[in-house]
């Protein structure tokens, strides 16, 4: 276990501040970490303290103040806007609290959607979708839309949609967040599944500690401050 | 095309406001239509006017009379096709709320001069031998259930007395654009009763109508007549059958305007309504499009969608709003027939609507599109939940 793997996620001297009314408010000051390859990094801290903004950032849908970013070698803080939004289509795959479902488009539709940007024809997408449904054992919801769903079910769907494309991480911003304890373990056993047996780096805001639990690392923010060390999951 | 799929099924998502918004738009584009049309009911007598004919009246007023002697003198002038003449005759049939125009004419020379007042010839030959007799427009006839050989009584206003008639044709017009509404009687009828009656007012017309040989004659034919009768008891004023028409209309014409005016008001409403409709669609969707710029579609496709959506909803209620301004006007020109004989929904309508549908589903989209674009993704996506 102790083998040194490679960085797929560089962060360094990162700076991020909101404006509000002229006013800067501080939210991440000088973070600076890596993730390794393969790695289930969970995020965790209290309300407010910016793990939401910190993922946002490393997923590539905002910006930083300051500070370099590189993911698979790449310097996503350099990437213009468009550079970006194909850079995410092919790298990130995304799992929210509230599913984010399209609400008028079916299971295997919203599956597909990513899969737009891409030059596979329509057959090959329905395949690639139903594949990834499959994967999530809802191959039996394909024609449901999202409100004729459990919660559990809808983040299935959207856990689907964030592997279709076979992206490089997974970013996840507490996915059980709106889930009842059992629909929550299927999903974080989902996840495990993800990184043991296909290798994807995953990243996890959670507040909970029993998802916490299922991540091999740990590293806390508070205020805007990250503790230098990550702690072997101390759970 | 996914965002043809998406923006279609969002369009009809939440059914109650999108069919609201429908129905304000077809009511919008009804109304729009309607109005267009009274505005063309309005000035079809000057759209049905032909080029090739002229009226002759009193320089003074139409009101004053000109001598029947000037028929012959009229003839003579080169360029003259056919003369006709009549007087406007102003009777009322049982209640003044009746009101259809009637004239008496020369008969022969007036049907020829008129071609779009179709005529049988057995019809044509029993009304030129009857001196009592008189001809109706279509949908006059169809009005008071009048058949040919029917008596129809007239009680005058300018030429007292009650006056007896026989029905003895029913013209249809050449096309739509031909009032149908109207009644002619022999000039002679008139003429020889007055004799008796009021000798006085006898041997006089209100107008002459003159056919020229051709269109490009008209002005001059004009100038020549009016020269013709410098000077004399009664000058005379010639205009073409336009401009003649259109001198009615003038008076109406700050009508007219006003309701050109509250046509477009109608549209700039509709478009205030949708554009309402359209905020709150994108507002409940930013996270949906927020979604969607987070997978890499970028804001040429969001734009599609709302835009697309717009034009769904614009273009639904504009096609319903045209189909049925057909029934509408049908049933507006009958009720109205009097005011308005010759009331048809113009191609040029139509084609009015289709464009205002597709400024409405532009403009309502404009802002709710900048506003889907230019919001961020973090920004978005916070909205959530
Ligand atoms: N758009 C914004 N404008 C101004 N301040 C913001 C904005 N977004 C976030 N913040 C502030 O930045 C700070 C960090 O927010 P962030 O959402 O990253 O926290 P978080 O750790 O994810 O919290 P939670 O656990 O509640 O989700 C908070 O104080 C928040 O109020
Ligand atoms: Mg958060």
């Amino acid at each position: 276990m102790a083998e040194p793997k490679r960085s797929i996620v560089e962060i360094r001297d990162i700076f991020k501040s909101y404006h509000r009314e002229n006013l800067a408010v501080p939210v991440l000051h000088d973070i600076t970490f890596d993730i390794a390859e393969g790695e289930f990094l969970a995020l965790m801290g209290p309300s407010g303290s910016g793990k939401t903004t910190l993922l946002n950032l490393l997923a590539g849908i905002d910006k930083a103040d300051s500070g370099t970013i590189r993911v698979s070698g790449v310097d996503i803080t350099a990437l213009s806007e468009t550079e970006l939004a194909h850079w995410r289509a092919n790298n990130v795959g995304f799992i929210f609290q509230f599913y984010n479902l399209i609400p008028v488009l079916k299971a295997v539709e919203n599956v597909e959607l990513p899969l737009h940007l891409t030059a596979l024809s329509r057959r090959e997408r329905r395949e690639h979708a139903e594949m990834a449904l499959r994967m999530v054992s809802l191959e039996h919801r394909m024609d449901h839309y999202p409100k004729e769903m459990s919660g559990g079910e809808q983040q299935r769907v959207a856990i689907a949609r964030a592997i279709v494309t076979d992206p490089t991480i997974l970013v996840a911003d507490e996915p059980t967040g709106d889930l009842d304890r059992v629909s929550a373990e299927e999903i974080l056993t989902m996840m495990e599944r993800l990184n043991g047996e296909m290798g994807k780096t995953i990243v996890m805001v959670t507040h909970d500690p029993r998802a916490a639990k299922r991540a091999k690392v740990v590293r806390l923010l508070d205020k805007g401050y990250m503790n230098d060390a990550p702690a072997q999951n101390p759970l | 095309m996914l965002q043809l799929k998406i923006l279609f099924r969002n369009a009809f998502h939440n059914k109650l406001r999108s069919g609201l918004t429908i129905l304000g738009i077809t009511v919008a584009v009804l109304a729009f239509g309607l109005l267009r049309t009274v505005i063309g009911a309005w000035y079809s007598g000057v759209e049905a006017a032909s080029a090739s004919r002229l009226v002759t009246r009193n320089a003074i007023s139409i009101i004053f009379p000109l001598p029947i002697a000037y028929n012959e003198k009229i003839r003579q002038i080169e360029g003259v096709k056919l003369v006709s003449y009549g007087n406007w005759f102003g009777g009322i049939y049982i209640d003044e709320k009746n009101f259809f125009p009637n004239f008496c004419v020369e008969p022969r020379t007036y049907m020829a001069i008129y071609p779009e007042f179709v005529l049988s010839p057995p019809e044509k030959k029993a009304f030129f031998a009857d001196r009592k007799g008189f001809v109706a427009g279509r949908k006059l006839a169809a009005r008071f259930g009048w058949k040919i050989g029917d008596q129809v009584t007239l009680k005058g206003t300018i030429f007292p007395g009650n006056w007896d008639f026989v029905l003895r044709g029913v013209y249809r017009g050449r096309d739509q654009t031909v009032d149908e509404t109207q009644f002619f009687f022999h000039w002679d009828y008139l003429n020889e009763t007055m004799k008796k009656v009021s000798p006085r007012r006898a041997d006089q017309v209100g107008f002459y109508m003159i056919a020229v040989a051709r269109p490009d004659l008209a002005p001059d034919v004009a100038l020549s007549v009016d020269r013709a009768f410098k000077n004399s008891l009664a000058e005379t004023l010639t205009e073409t059958e336009k401009a003649f028409n259109q001198g009615f209309i003038a008076m109406s014409g700050a009508i007219v305007t006003a309701i050109q005016m509250v046509s477009f008001v109608v549209i700039l409403i509709i478009m205030a309504v949708v554009a309402n409709t359209m905020a709150m669609t994108t507002r409940e969707r930013i996270g949906d499009y927020a979604i969607m710029k987070t997978l890499g579609f970028g804001g040429g496709s969001i734009a599609v969608m709302i835009f697309g959506e717009s034009l769904v909803i614009s273009l639904t209620g504009c096609l319903i709003g045209m189909i049925l301004t057909f029934p509408a006007a049908r049933a507006f020109g009958q009720t109205l027939s009097t005011y308005f004989p010759v009331f048809i929904v113009s191609a040029e309508t139509l084609w009015l609507d289709l464009l205002a549908a597709l400024l409405i589903a532009f403009f309502a989209a404009i802002i709710p599109a900048r506003h889907a674009i230019r919001v961020g993704i973090a920004e978005g996506l916070r909205r959530i939940g």
